[in-house]
């Protein structure tokens, strides 16, 4: 028997559950001379504002302990270039597109939205409220309980696309912001965007990057995504989708079992941009040994009932 | 042809100095697709310290005595833990190796002739780039600027090449004793209306900025390979980018993996 990796955002049936997270894939075409975009459940685009974006000066990453720091500061193409140059592309190549899409104001993340559901070829849309790089808008949303409710409200009026706003780990508790998105009607959250850090290149007491603060990613933080990841499943009954410094089959069964019904993969694209089909087949091994016919089956199915004692 | 990955087993690892090695990798795929000037993403394998792989330029794409290509070389110097790491690896050991990635270099026939400008490190696309134009028979020059005399490698090689040799060192120990943009500017002042030398540069930027402009002053093209640093080789993360401009537009930041490492070195906007 084939496992069935398939899963549901609400109305959008999936394949499997791996997700390229935004930032770390490009527009997805980056990578099509290596992936088989069409394998993949879903790609999700760069973050995109109304216009084009320049982003931050170089140095822009620093690797740091199993992770590193960014601070890209959303360069983008803007929405109707994307829209005009990408999507027939991506469309063709038979992705699932996810567009992150994100906004200085309120009105331009509904406008955003709006040029969006009037595209061909857009499976959803991740609202982005959490990236921790730029100044104006975004984060202003996703650190406020109103200030979430009050764009995801906005957004759902704009739109009927699956809506998966993205939320931060930079908060005190985050499934409060899961509920918060649930209550103004998103179809699912995602989680996490990374984690506010800095570091300082003690030779010259300056920052490493040019926007001194950024954010974290990679494996360093997969422990505190996924710990983030439960808590929301606990409290919301929309789909989660989970991500964080996962690298193979195993990180993304943690996740699942902590309640993701889907994964991003960011940081771990950069590694090794042939990634996804050594996961899917770690999946599905996992799955033939444990007999597992359906890997929904597997979604929150932790049990946090305390290991025994281990003498290494 | 699009890039591959490899668990490349090391060949070995021939260390020039206390600083400088030549690290050999068996990847035959990568090294049949490469050319002069293009880049690999490597990192050891089985590690998240380093996380990230790093870009180096190909140095040597490897063959055998019968001529059949085995692989690929980079020119490593040890500047930070990551490439300490590389300059310690041993034979046997694993390294994942992704490419080829980027723009290669242009290059020119007679009677355009080539002149390379390397400093230090930034001698690493220029032993493939020499291979080419050697093949090409184009008179071609290298000025080769380094901290000391010991740290002039492979001259040898450039001189089986027919290359001819211009050095400097910044003690004087071997060659001009100063910066590698004083004899090319003595040599761009040799041209007459309608030679064309063709500059092409690889090096630390305050050079590699010198020698743009010494080449735009000149009226010669160059192309200049810069390096970044880089996250992902392949256009993902948009680590990479270098300000250039096309003619009058505004500069734009573009990623260097994708339409880099070379740049035509009027085009690159200096900050």
């Amino acid at each position: 028997m084939t496992p069935d990796l398939a899963v549901s955002i609400g109305s959008l049936k999936l394949p499997n559950p791996l997700i390229a997270a935004s930032g770390c894939f490009g527009y997805g075409l980056e990578y099509d001379q290596v992936v088989d975009l069409s394998l993949l459940g879903g790609v999700v685009s760069k973050g995109l504002f109304m216009t084009e974006r320049q982003g931050h000066p170089p140095p822009r990453i620093v690797e740091t302990p199993a992770g590193m720091i960014n601070a890209i500061g959303l360069q983008g193409i803007g929405v109707h270039r994307f829209v005009k140059e990408k999507l027939p592309l991506l469309r063709e190549r038979g992705a699932r597109t996810f567009v992150n899409v994100c906004g200085t104001t309120l009105d331009e993340y509904v406008e955003v939205c709006k040029v969006l559901s009037d595209a061909e070829g857009v499976a959803a849309i991740e609202l982005n409220i959490s990236c921790p790089n730029i100044k104006e808008g975004g984060i202003q949303f996703g650190c406020s309980l109103n200030g979430t409710f009050d764009v995801v409200s906005a957004v759902r009026k704009a739109t009927t696309l699956p809506l998966i706003p993205k939320l931060t780990p930079n908060v005190t508790d985050v499934a409060s912001f899961a509920k918060a998105a649930e209550d103004a009607g998103a179809d699912a959250v995602s989680l996490v965007n990374t984690f506010l850090a800095l570091a300082i290149d003690v030779e010259t007491r300056r920052p490493k990057i040019s926007n001194v603060l950024g954010g974290l990613s990679g494996p360093a933080i997969r422990p505190i995504a996924v710990r983030m990841v439960w808590e929301c499943y606990q409290l919301v009954k929309i789909p989660v989708i989970g991500m964080g410094g996962i690298t193979d089959a195993r990180d993304v069964l943690e996740f699942i079992l902590a309640g993701s019904t889907a994964v991003q993969i960011g940081t771990q694209n950069f590694v090794d941009p042939f990634v996804w089909s050594k996961v899917l087949d770690g999946l599905k091994d996992y799955m033939t040994r444990h007999n597992v016919a359906r890997l929904s089956d597997l979604i929150g199915a932790f049990d946090p009932t305390p290991p025994k004692a281990t003498h290494p | 042809m699009p890039p591959i990955d490899i668990a490349a087993r090391v060949i070995a690892n021939a260390r020039l100095s206390s600083d400088y090695s030549v690290l050999s990798l068996a990847a035959p795929e990568v090294g049949a697709r490469t050319l002069p000037g293009q880049f690999v993403m490597i990192k050891p394998e089985g590690v998240t310290d380093p996380l990230l792989r790093r870009p180096f330029s190909v140095f040597e794409v490897l063959r055998n005595a019968q001529g059949a290509i085995i692989g690929v070389s980079i020119l490593n110097k040890r500047a930070g833990p990551s490439t300490r790491r590389l300059y310690d690896l041993e034979v046997g050991d694993v390294v994942l190796c992704l490419g080829p990635l980027g723009q290669p270099f242009k290059t020119v026939a007679s009677p355009a002739k080539a002149w390379m400008v390397a400093g230090g490190v930034g001698l690493a696309p220029f032993a493939t780039l020499a291979e080419s134009l050697a093949a090409g028979k184009t008179d071609t020059t290298l000025f080769y600027g380094a901290r000391t005399g010991d740290e002039l490698f492979y001259l040898d090689f450039f001189e089986r090449l027919g290359v001819t040799l211009v050095l400097t060192t910044e003690n004087g120990a071997r060659g001009t004793k100063g910066r590698v943009t004083i004899p090319l500017e003595a040599g761009l002042k040799t041209l007459g209306t309608g030679d064309t030398a063709m500059v092409y540069a690889c090096g630390p930027e305050p050079m590699l900025e010198a020698v743009a402009k010494l080449a735009a002053r000149y009226h010669q093209p160059s192309q200049v390979s810069v390096e970044r640093v880089m996250g992902c080789g392949l256009g993902g993360c948009y680590s990479c980018v270098v300000p250039v401009r096309h003619g009058g537009e505004n500069a734009n930041l573009v990623r260097s993996c994708l339409s880099g490492p070379v740049f035509d070195g009027a085009e690159l906007v200096w900050e």
